[in-house]
């Protein structure tokens, strides 16, 4: 089966969130999930080898967007849609579930389009537990 | 295909006597497909010698740059065709938001940095950026794709019938990267156009020892490059974008180098060599 080469801007995006501490993933222009980094993993409770690259509904089933109380949320106006419909980076909270234990937590997300001057690559994402952004803390 | 190097050194050009069994013009190949159409890539100090050359009285060019530093465009007004209203040009570049490809050119190659302004070129000359999908020139396919380097920055796949060549002379592809011998293969810049070519010409500026002190500069170690090929399944490897610092002595040894590792990872050592000025492969 031939090698699917990466454009640029997604190679680099893996390249720096790999060393980052913020949990961080990358997904294609549709909102498929590529890739996420260790600090993603420990948020979610999987790490990407063992999740893998998942089309944009089926993450979103297994980790979020939820509400507060576990129901999920529509997708077209959270920042990773937003980001990717209007080319602009996007922000936005809402809750994620932990693969290790089911528990839901808090999320800010910050979404920033992979444009090119012509088409989308994808889009970076990074997000950040909520009670720790207010203690200071990871 | 034929391929000739007019230009192989990097950064900037060095007419030392010391350099010039590898040549000291800066980056220019010359391709030149069975039909007879010919593609120009870059436009390095090593243009000037190709047009002084020219036996070709094709009125079609096609002059590919694969970015904007000036050791790739430094000969562009030196390339006599310009002058000739009877010649259709065409330049292909890097695409950018905001100004033009001409706009940007015209930064260095207008007063008060050139005596001669783009707009005054005699010939009909076209500056277009690169299309984003494979295009034919001649009987060729043409992809380009951008690629790790300080700035935008392309690389060129060409492919006639059942050979290609990729060019990738300003490539960092380790950069941030696990070591190239690891990466997961679809995650390395270039290698889609690099992919299983009949020839690859690839940046080797730095030797292992100078490059952790360049990390970052945009171009590659030796070993990197080597690696990269091999990753890419490369049939034949040049190394190409010498830096102004290696003298023929220093280069004849990093070719050593270079051909002993290809060897040890079997393939035959004879696929491997320094691009030298005025050579020619016939692919």
């Amino acid at each position: 089966m031939p090698v699917e080469h990466q454009p640029l801007l997604l190679v680099q995006g893996r390249n720096l969130i790999t060393g980052l501490a913020l949990p961080a993933l990358l997904t294609d222009p549709d909102g498929g999930l590529l890739f996420f980094n260790e600090a993603a993993g420990v948020l979610l409770g999987r790490t990407f080898e063992e999740v893998g690259r998942l089309p944009r509904e089926q993450w979103a089933r297994q980790f979020g967007p939820f509400d507060e109380a576990g129901r999920p949320l529509a997708t077209d106006h959270l920042p990773l849609a937003n980001a990717l419909r209007e080319g602009r980076p996007a922000q936005g909270r809402f809750h994620v579930r932990m693969a290790s234990n089911d528990d839901l937590r808090e999320v800010e997300v910050s979404a920033l389009p992979l444009l090119e001057p012509d088409r989308y690559e994808g889009a970076l994402v990074v997000f950040w537990p909520v009670e720790a952004a207010a203690s200071g803390t990871t | 295909m034929r391929v000739r190097f007019w230009g192989v050194r990097g950064s900037v050009a060095v007419p030392s006597g010391r350099m010039l069994g590898y040549g000291g013009n800066t980056s220019c190949v010359e391709v030149t497909l069975a039909d007879g159409t010919e593609i120009i890539l870059d436009a390095g100090t090593g243009i000037r010698e190709l047009a002084a050359a020219r036996t070709s009285h094709a009125s079609s060019v096609q002059i590919l740059l694969t970015h904007l530093h000036l050791d790739h465009i430094q000969g562009l007004l030196f390339f006599g065709p310009f002058f000739d209203p009877a010649n259709e040009i065409t330049v292909y570049g890097p695409p950018a938001p905001g100004p033009n490809l001409d706009q940007r050119l015209a930064r260095y190659l207008s007063a008060p940095l050139s005596p001669v302004d783009l707009r005054e070129l005699p010939a009909q000359v076209e500056f277009a950026p690169c299309p984003r999908e494979e295009w034919e020139v001649g009987g060729a396919r043409v992809q380009a794709a951008t690629v790790a380097h300080r700035g935008v920055t392309l690389g060129y796949r060409i492919t006639e019938g059942d050979t290609t060549l990729c060019y990738l002379p300003d490539h960092e592809p380790a950069l941030g990267a696990p070591p190239l011998t690891e990466a997961d293969p679809g995650w390395i810049s270039g290698i889609g156009l690099a992919d299983g070519a009949t020839a690859l010409i690839h940046d080797a500026q730095y030797t292992d020892d100078e490059y952790p002190n360049h990390v970052g500069w945009g171009h590659s170690r030796v070993s990197d490059a080597v690696d990269f090929a091999l990753r890419a399944d490369a049939q034949r490897l040049i190394l190409f974008h010498h830096d102004p610092g290696h003298d023929d002595t220093t280069l004849d040894d990093l070719g050593r180098v270079a051909q002993a590792s290809w060897e040890r990872a079997g393939r035959d050592p004879a696929t491997l060599s320094m691009a030298a000025e005025g050579t020619t492969l016939e692919l």
